[in-house]
């Protein structure tokens, strides 16, 4: 006998549905494998990873303040990928972000206006499609790849960050730490919670993926994006701009990181250093793979994986393990995902093979 | 800047130069054959890790260099079942590679971060590496410097010389045709995506256990990456990836020269460290500006998924 894939006639709805959560199941299980090939006890395992975060209210709202930046991330990016436009360079787009957005707060340090706080989101997204412009224009002047371009991108921002911080913006009375000053609490995010470190990043978070989906649903620059990206040829022929959509792609995810990064800054780290991101852009593409490409699905996703980041911590206390582990569960993820969704299109069916 | 000088820093281009051409000829191999593979980053980063381990527990860089290349082909092996089997998009599965290859070498490799590996000694080719100025770098080399050599000419023998490289040209530009003739095309792919992992399993193999010789997270350091740009860089050819490479390698040890010559320059280390990644977005552009060039050179099927019997 043979498994073999038969072309369905049109794609199943709801088997693109279903297979985000076969996703999850199969990572679920394939991560109890790994925890009994590791030599640790896989319900001991699962539970250290998967629900300690989450047993107190206090790990309830980390998990939120945690998803904040791949939501944010990942709506951006959703947008571009829509039309095929593959912007892999979201992580240095959130670190420039941070950068200008960070570097107005330095500047107007002690400054009690009003405007800071807004001005500072608007810089942060401001220098994400800065950098999200450069493959844009590159891609739409010179043809050049933008998955290349993109990503080559974000060497370079890490190093301008490494730079900045070990050089001209480095905290004088930091004990030569690399780092910046910590923002001033007119330049931070006012906390949403008591008690806890949820922030109004969170707010901006659920507003964009609000406008992301009217963006996506009721524009009709949205449906010309979709159409290019499901039938290129078609969107040729109505006429629809494929340098629009690149642009409006990039820039969207720019935007996005951009706005991710400055939260960060003017959130829970309070400076700029060289950690800001924990490869929160890179994970955002799996989130909005995992999503669906829509701003509800990706909701949940941007929660299941910002509990991946906190299992991978909660099994290096626990468990002894090496924290990367939260990115063997993210890849993981993503592989079973494009491994499920065969089934959107095809149906599995055994025949005799053939002699 | 005497001889010596230029001598070290010919030698030091090669040196940096080898794992890209490596791995820049394997996925070129991979490409020809009409699959677009973007996990080179993620099976350099196993390779690296697998290598080190084997060669820190047996002893034997060789070994390590054999289990970079079997770990690289396991790397590919998942990507063939994502995008050849699965007929899933290439694009994503290659990212997804990436993703998971370097969260994975970090992880196994974190009890290796502390152990040093002791370096191999160079093969010298008697007599010739006594030739002052290019001797060093040319004569005095590791084992898979002179591999790298010998691989652009089988690569640019096999796929322009042989049958089976007709072949896999044929299922890069026309997979239909290629199907319709009797070739077995999903087949065919997998034996060039598995030789595209094996190459770059060795490139990382080459990094952990000769290069540096340690093991540290990200060391691979979008080396991957600018692999796949070479590719577009060279339009396909394996004689140019050659030239590209070492254009990279002489890019990325200018850094540690201008470092070491004294801090009479004052310019800041990480601008010369994004030295590399800046060329590569210039190379490309200057590649794909024209583009004819890129329509004519790369394979017509390239990331287009094949559906076998349709």
């Amino acid at each position: 006998m043979w498994l073999k894939f038969e072309q369905r006639a049109e794609p199943s709805k709801v088997i693109s549905y279903l297979s985000p959560l076969l996703a999850v199941g199969l990572m679920f299980l394939s991560g109890m494998i790994l925890f009994l090939i590791l030599g640790k006890s896989p319900v001991e395992g699962f539970k250290v990873f998967f629900l300690y975060p989450l047993k107190d209210s206090y790990g309830v709202a980390e998990l939120f303040l945690k998803a904040t930046p791949l939501m944010l991330c990942a709506v951006g990016l959703s947008v571009g990928f829509k039309a095929n436009v593959w912007n892999i360079g979201a992580e240095g787009q959130l670190l420039i972000g941070a950068l200008v957005g960070g570097g107005l707060a330095l500047h107007f340090d002690g400054s009690n206006s009003l405007f800071l706080l807004p001005s500072m989101i608007l810089a942060g997204a401001l220098g994400g499609m800065i950098w999200a412009a450069i493959p844009a224009y590159l891609r739409t002047r010179f043809n050049a790849n933008e998955i290349l371009t993109s990503l080559m991108l974000v060497y370079i921002a890490e190093l301008v960050v490494s730079w900045l911080v070990h050089g001209p913006w480095k905290d004088p009375d930091g004990f030569n730490f690399p780092q910046t000053k910590l923002l001033s609490a007119q330049a931070t995010l006012p906390i949403l919670l008591a008690g806890t470190r949820v922030n109004t990043a969170l707010v901006i978070a659920l507003g964009a993926l609000v406008a992301g989906w009217i963006f996506m649903n009721k524009s009709f620059m949205g449906y010309q994006m979709k159409v290019a990206g499901q039938a290129e040829q078609a969107g040729r022929y109505a006429g629809f701009s494929a340098k629009r959509s690149v642009w409006i792609g990039m820039l969207a995810g720019g935007a996005m990181a951009g706005v991710a990064g400055i939260a960060e800054v003017a959130g829970p780290i309070g400076q700029i250093t060289e950690h800001i991101s924990p490869g929160y852009g890179f994970a955002a593409m799996i989130v909005a793979f995992v999503g669906r490409l829509s701003p509800i699905g990706i909701f949940f996703s941007s929660l299941l994986m910002a509990l991946l980041y906190m299992g991978g911590e909660q099994a290096q206390q626990y468990l002894a393990l090496p924290s990367s582990i939260s990115k063997v569960f993210q890849g993981m993820l993503l592989f079973f995902l494009l491994g499920s969704d065969v089934f959107i299109n095809f149906r599995p069916r055994l025949v005799r093979r053939r002699k | 800047m005497g001889l010596s000088f230029i001598s070290s820093i010919l030698f030091a281009t090669v040196v940096a130069g080898t794992p890209l051409i490596i791995v820049a000829l394997g996925e070129l191999v991979t490409e020809k054959a009409g699959v677009l593979n973007l996990g080179a980053e993620g099976i350099m980063s196993v390779g690296a890790v697998a290598a080190f381990a084997v060669a820190h527990h047996t002893g034997s860089p060789y070994l390590g260099i054999l289990a970079g290349m079997g770990a690289g082909m396991l790397m590919a092996l998942l990507f063939g079942l994502s995008a050849l089997t699965l007929m899933a998009n290439q694009v994503a599965s290659g990212l997804a590679l990436s993703i998971f290859g370097v969260g994975l070498s970090a992880f196994i490799g974190k009890p290796y971060e502390s152990v040093a590996l002791a370096s191999v000694d160079p093969i010298r080719i008697p007599l010739l590496h006594k030739i002052p100025l290019f001797g060093p770098s040319l004569f005095e080399q590791q084992g898979l410097v002179y591999f790298s050599w010998v691989l652009i000419a089988a690569v640019a023998w096999f796929l322009y010389r042989s049958k089976a490289g007709l072949i896999l040209r044929a299922v890069g530009e026309s997979p239909v045709s290629a199907h319709a003739i009797g070739y077995g095309v999903v087949s065919i792919r997998y034996q060039a995506v598995l030789f595209g992992g094996a190459m770059a399993g060795i490139g990382g193999a080459f990094l952990s256990v000769f290069y540096t010789p340690m093991w540290v997270e990200g060391m691979v350091a979008g080396r991957g990456w600018i692999a796949l740009s070479l590719v577009v860089f060279a339009t396909w050819r394996p004689g140019r990836v050659m030239i590209g490479a070492y254009l990279f390698g002489g890019c990325m040890i200018t850094q540690m020269f201008v470092q070491g010559s004294g801090a009479r320059i004052s310019i800041p280390a990480q601008f010369l460290s994004s030295l590399p990644y800046m060329a590569t977005v210039v190379v490309l552009v200057l590649i794909s500006r024209n583009r004819s060039t890129i329509r004519l050179n790369s394979p017509a099927s390239l990331g287009q998924p094949f559906l076998p019997d349709a």
